[in-house]
């Protein structure tokens, strides 16, 4: 015991160590629930399937889902391999919460440098936020065709409240910062460059947390109705052959994809965020 | 007489709101000759602050005229600096490149003004902080670069608006000294804008009090101290014995109630 003691650095007193030692272990115990959550679910949906308590034609099982995926790494002639269409889906996703970041970056600093602009679109903005994107799936295939309409759907569910965002951010930066850049002297371009830009850079973060999310969405519908590419086209195909193991092994990628976009964000803002 | 540096002549300023006009400053006219150091003081709201974007040129006046050497102020202008009431420095950016701010902005040569920076910075006790980000600096240091900032674009005339509100009682003191001493020895046209009487009458030479809205010039008081050595530091002229006089006089003259 004294060992340790003295091992210990000299600084640390002994109910710090005490406390740091109940700080860890309850972050433990938190990682651990969460995965106890996750191997629960797994069990029930094995097992429930099996024992015929719920029918398997509907949820399929997890144990089936390894093979099924292992199967569809080849490509058949009637269908891409799993991966063409993974790639597929995520693809027009990046495509779409880029897009969506370039454009809504671009209208809310229209806005912003155009005060009238603003005034006059608010209401627009507003209720095409407001809409319901997905209902305009069979009218984007019309209009664009099968690949454009899986774009389209994804910009047009993640642009307007991408822009409402930034732009409310860039009407949160202290207005003394930019009377601080006038009394320099600086113009409108100047302020947007040096003073609203850098200022918002919490907010675009947060606006792309946002829509990367959307973009996700706003690509797995577009696949339902327009394509022969995509895991929204697999869980579509899937379910109407009945085949659960297609739709679960579809689903469970999207699980992944959304989780690693979500630590990929969160690297992001963690890099930037140590500026501050 | 020599020219004034600035020259206010029958200033009025009246906001227009959906709700109506509010005259803020009415018919103010008074000069600043080169090098001197004017406080001006007036109850809250009387337009102080208001006083100091026109100068600034920041907003045109409705009334009347700012001049600057002579010439009528039309936008902002490269001779005067700013000093808000918070430092305001961006928290995306180090000291340094905060420092630089008004170089950047005037399209300066930069390499020149970076030198310049960390001069200032280094003479105010900054110079291992360069690096840093403004989140890692106490109050009074953080005030500090945002002076070092001000005077970076060498402007002769300083403009501060209550520049110490937002620090603690005793930074204040301290930081109140310090930057007397800095724009005295730089022998910068300096106009404060304070709601601190002992403030004014410290750091001042003379000490012009507002009315309440619309804010007109009341009284102009000159503050003269008996000292051996030229003007008192801050501290020393707090102690000397015409402090409380003229502290008294202004009192009086701002006339506060406590019911408003």
């Amino acid at each position: 015991m004294s060992k340790i003691d003295a091992a210990a650095p000299a600084a640390i007193s002994r109910p710090y160590a005490d406390w740091l030692r109940r700080e860890r272990h309850s972050r433990l115990a938190v990682r651990a629930a969460q995965l106890a959550l996750l191997v629960v679910f797994l069990i029930l949906w094995e097992v429930l399937p099996r024992l015929q308590i719920i029918n398997p034609l509907f949820t399929s099982y997890p144990s089936a889902i390894w093979p099924t995926f292992v199967g569809m790494l080849k490509a058949t002639p009637q269908q891409a391999s799993i991966q063409a269409h993974t790639l597929a889906t995520v693809l027009a996703t990046i495509a779409g919460f880029t897009a969506a970041m370039v454009i809504g970056t671009a209208i809310a600093a229209a806005l912003w440098w155009w005060n009238a602009l603003y005034k006059v679109l608010d209401p627009y903005l507003v209720v095409a936020n407001a809409m319901p994107k997905t209902a305009f799936v069979p009218i984007f295939y019309i209009w664009l065709g099968a690949t454009l309409s899986i774009y389209g759907m994804s910009l047009a569910i993640s642009l307007f409240i991408t822009v409402l965002m930034i732009y409310n951010g860039f009407q949160g930066v202290d207005p003394n910062k930019i009377k601080l850049a006038q009394s320099f002297g600086a113009g409108k371009w100047q302020i947007l460059r040096k003073v609203v830009l850098p200022g918002s850079v919490p907010t675009l973060i947060a606006a792309l947390k946002v829509n990367a999310g959307l973009s996700l969405v706003g690509v797995v519908v577009g696949e339902f109705e327009s394509s022969s590419l995509g895991l929204g086209y697999l869980i579509q195909y899937g379910s109407q052959i009945f085949k659960m193991n297609i739709v679960m092994t579809a689903v469970t990628i999207l699980a992944i994809v959304s989780s690693l976009m979500y630590l990929a964000i969160a690297a992001l803002e963690a890099a930037v965020m140590r500026r501050r | 007489m020599p020219q004034a540096k600035v020259e206010l002549k029958n200033v009025g300023l009246r906001y227009f709101g959906r709700e109506g006009e509010t005259e803020a400053l009415k018919d103010i006219s008074f000069t600043v000759a080169p090098g001197e150091f004017v406080a001006v003081i007036g109850p809250s709201g009387c337009g102080k602050s208001t006083l100091l974007s026109l100068i600034s040129g920041l907003a045109p006046p409705t009334e009347g005229a700012v001049l600057i050497d002579g010439k009528p102020v039309t936008g902002p202008n490269r001779k005067v600096g700013y000093m808000l009431q918070q430092d305001y420095l961006f928290e995306w950016r180090t000291i340094l490149e905060n420092t630089l701010l008004g170089a950047e902005i005037q399209g300066a040569p930069m390499a020149k003004a970076r030198e310049r920076a960390r001069e200032l910075l280094t003479r105010y006790g900054l110079g291992q902080f360069l690096n840093h980000l403004p989140r890692q600096l106490s109050g009074g240091m953080r005030q500090r670069v945002a002076l070092a900032r001000t005077l970076c674009t060498a402007p002769d005339i300083v403009l501060l608006d209550e520049p110490f509100s937002a620090l603690d009682s005793q930074t204040r003191l301290a930081l109140a000294e310090e930057i007397t001493e800095i724009l005295r020895r730089e022998a910068k046209t300096v106009i404060l804008i304070t709601h601190d009487i002992g403030e004014a009458v410290s750091m001042a030479e003379r000490v012009i009090v507002l009315t309440r809205r619309p804010g007109q010039v009341k009284s102009e008081h000159a503050i003269r101290f008996m000292s051996d050595c030229g003007r008192p530091t801050t501290m020393a002229a707090r102690e000397a014995a015409e402090f409380n006089t003229y502290f008294r006089t202004l009192w009086q003259e701002l006339d506060i109630h406590v019911e408003d």
